[in-house]
């Protein structure tokens, strides 16, 4: 564990190359979600309303 | 604050009564930050394999009758793929206490630190759950079950149960492999027929060749982490034979669509001429036993064996593709 990441009183501190990764990592997270978004949201124009209506 | 080394720590036993260690070893460490990068993460979707995946399950669900919508066509490969990217994850966290062990792996985010386990197997168990939900949900669920079964075959079944047992690991374990061209049709026609059985077939029997022959020339490492591939427990001398004979079964399955009728003639012939050059290649494998002429024989025959699957689909693709462009043409 880096020295750096020594929890002080105002909790554990990043350093700058962990915050740059959680920040990807953030970005990455927020792609996905919003893909996955717009594909329901692409389907139920093609399927309609009924869109999560169907047969096993 | 966590405290770590606690719950292992072993209890000792002093003058009739247990005495915990933990109280004088117990450590105060600062949480694990992660400084995993997106692409660590990708790593863990085995990139390779999935691109495989991907081609197979494109041509399962291009032969398969009827139109399909191009998104839904398009959120079924995504599906598909993630799926097979969450059983990779599961797969590395299951197996991060061997890859460290074999050189093949010991680049892999887990061995070299960078992802926990634990990290690892969340990641492919939230994959999981949203490739088979959003399949089903957008797609339908006899695809999505299927892919869920697909799913844990190659966790529970290959990873957990086969992988550390048995020299027939990756014989069974290759249904797992075999299964996304079955997903896709099952993606587009909401049923199952004979043609995605037969290129279940052919992956099925193409797995054993293509990883005998890696095993050959990685018996030590496989030796080292206590793998039971076959080459370790029944030595290379038996594994060539049965790379040969497996290389039979699958020329002849691989043919068998064409004079029954399934895949037509172009399919039929590039298979038999693709399948000559495996069966060359797997009798130079076991002919060739020793010294580099052996070593040779076993690395042509692991990178003929990805193109003659990729090739055997891709005529299938093609010849979809010029069905549909030949009306436009003439």
């Amino acid at each position: 564990m880096d020295s750096e990441n020594k929890p002080d009183g105002d909790g554990i501190v990043l350093t700058e190359a962990q915050k740059k990764r959680r920040r990807e990592r953030s970005i990455a997270i927020a792609w996905a979600l919003g893909v996955l978004v717009l594909l329901f949201f692409a389907v139920t124009f093609i399927k309609g309303p009924g869109v999560l209506v169907r047969p096993m | 604050m966590n405290v770590r080394g606690a719950r292992d720590a072993p209890r000792t036993q002093q003058a009739g009564c247990v005495v915990s260690v933990v109280d004088q070893k117990a450590v105060e460490l600062p949480p694990r930050i992660s400084e995993a990068s997106v692409a660590d993460y990708f790593a863990l979707l085995k990139p390779r394999v999935m691109s495989l995946v991907i081609f197979t399950a494109l041509v399962g669900l291009m032969i398969a009758p009827g139109h399909v919508h191009p998104v839904l066509g398009f959120i079924s490969i995504l599906c598909i793929a993630v799926g097979a990217g969450a059983s990779g994850a599961l797969n590395m966290a299951l197996e991060g206490d061997i890859d460290v062990l074999m050189s093949r792996t010991a680049n892999r985010p887990i061995p070299r630190g960078r992802i926990t386990r634990g990290e690892a197997m969340g990641f492919g168990l939230t994959l999981s759950f949203f490739s088979v939900m959003t399949l089903g949900a957008l797609v339908n669920w006899y695809a999505g079950g299927l892919l869920a079964f697909t799913i844990f075959f190659y966790v529970v079944i290959y990873t957990m149960g086969l992988k550390r047992r048995t020299a027939q690991n990756i014989v069974i374990g290759g249904a797992a492999g075999a299964l996304p061209p079955v997903v896709a049709w099952a993606a587009a026609t909401g049923s199952l027929s004979m043609e995605p059985l037969l290129l279940f077939l052919i992956i099925f029997f193409w797995t054993p060749p293509h990883f005998w022959a890696l095993a050959l020339f990685r018996s030590d490492d496989y030796a080292r982490a206590g793998v039971p591939m076959l080459p370790v427990v029944a030595g290379p001398d038996a594994t060539r034979l049965q790379i040969l004979l497996y290389t039979i079964v699958l020329v002849a399955i691989a043919a068998a669509p064409w004079p029954l009728g399934y895949f037509d003639w172009v399919y039929g012939v590039t298979s038999l001429i693709l399948g000559a050059g495996m069966l060359v290649l797997a009798i130079q494998v076991y002919r060739h036993r020793t010294g580099s002429q052996a070593l040779r024989a076993t690395r042509r025959l692991f990178a003929f064996s990805i193109l003659y699957l990729f090739a055997l689909f891709a005529v299938l693709l093609l010849d979809v593709v010029a069905k549909a462009l030949a009306p436009l043409i003439w």
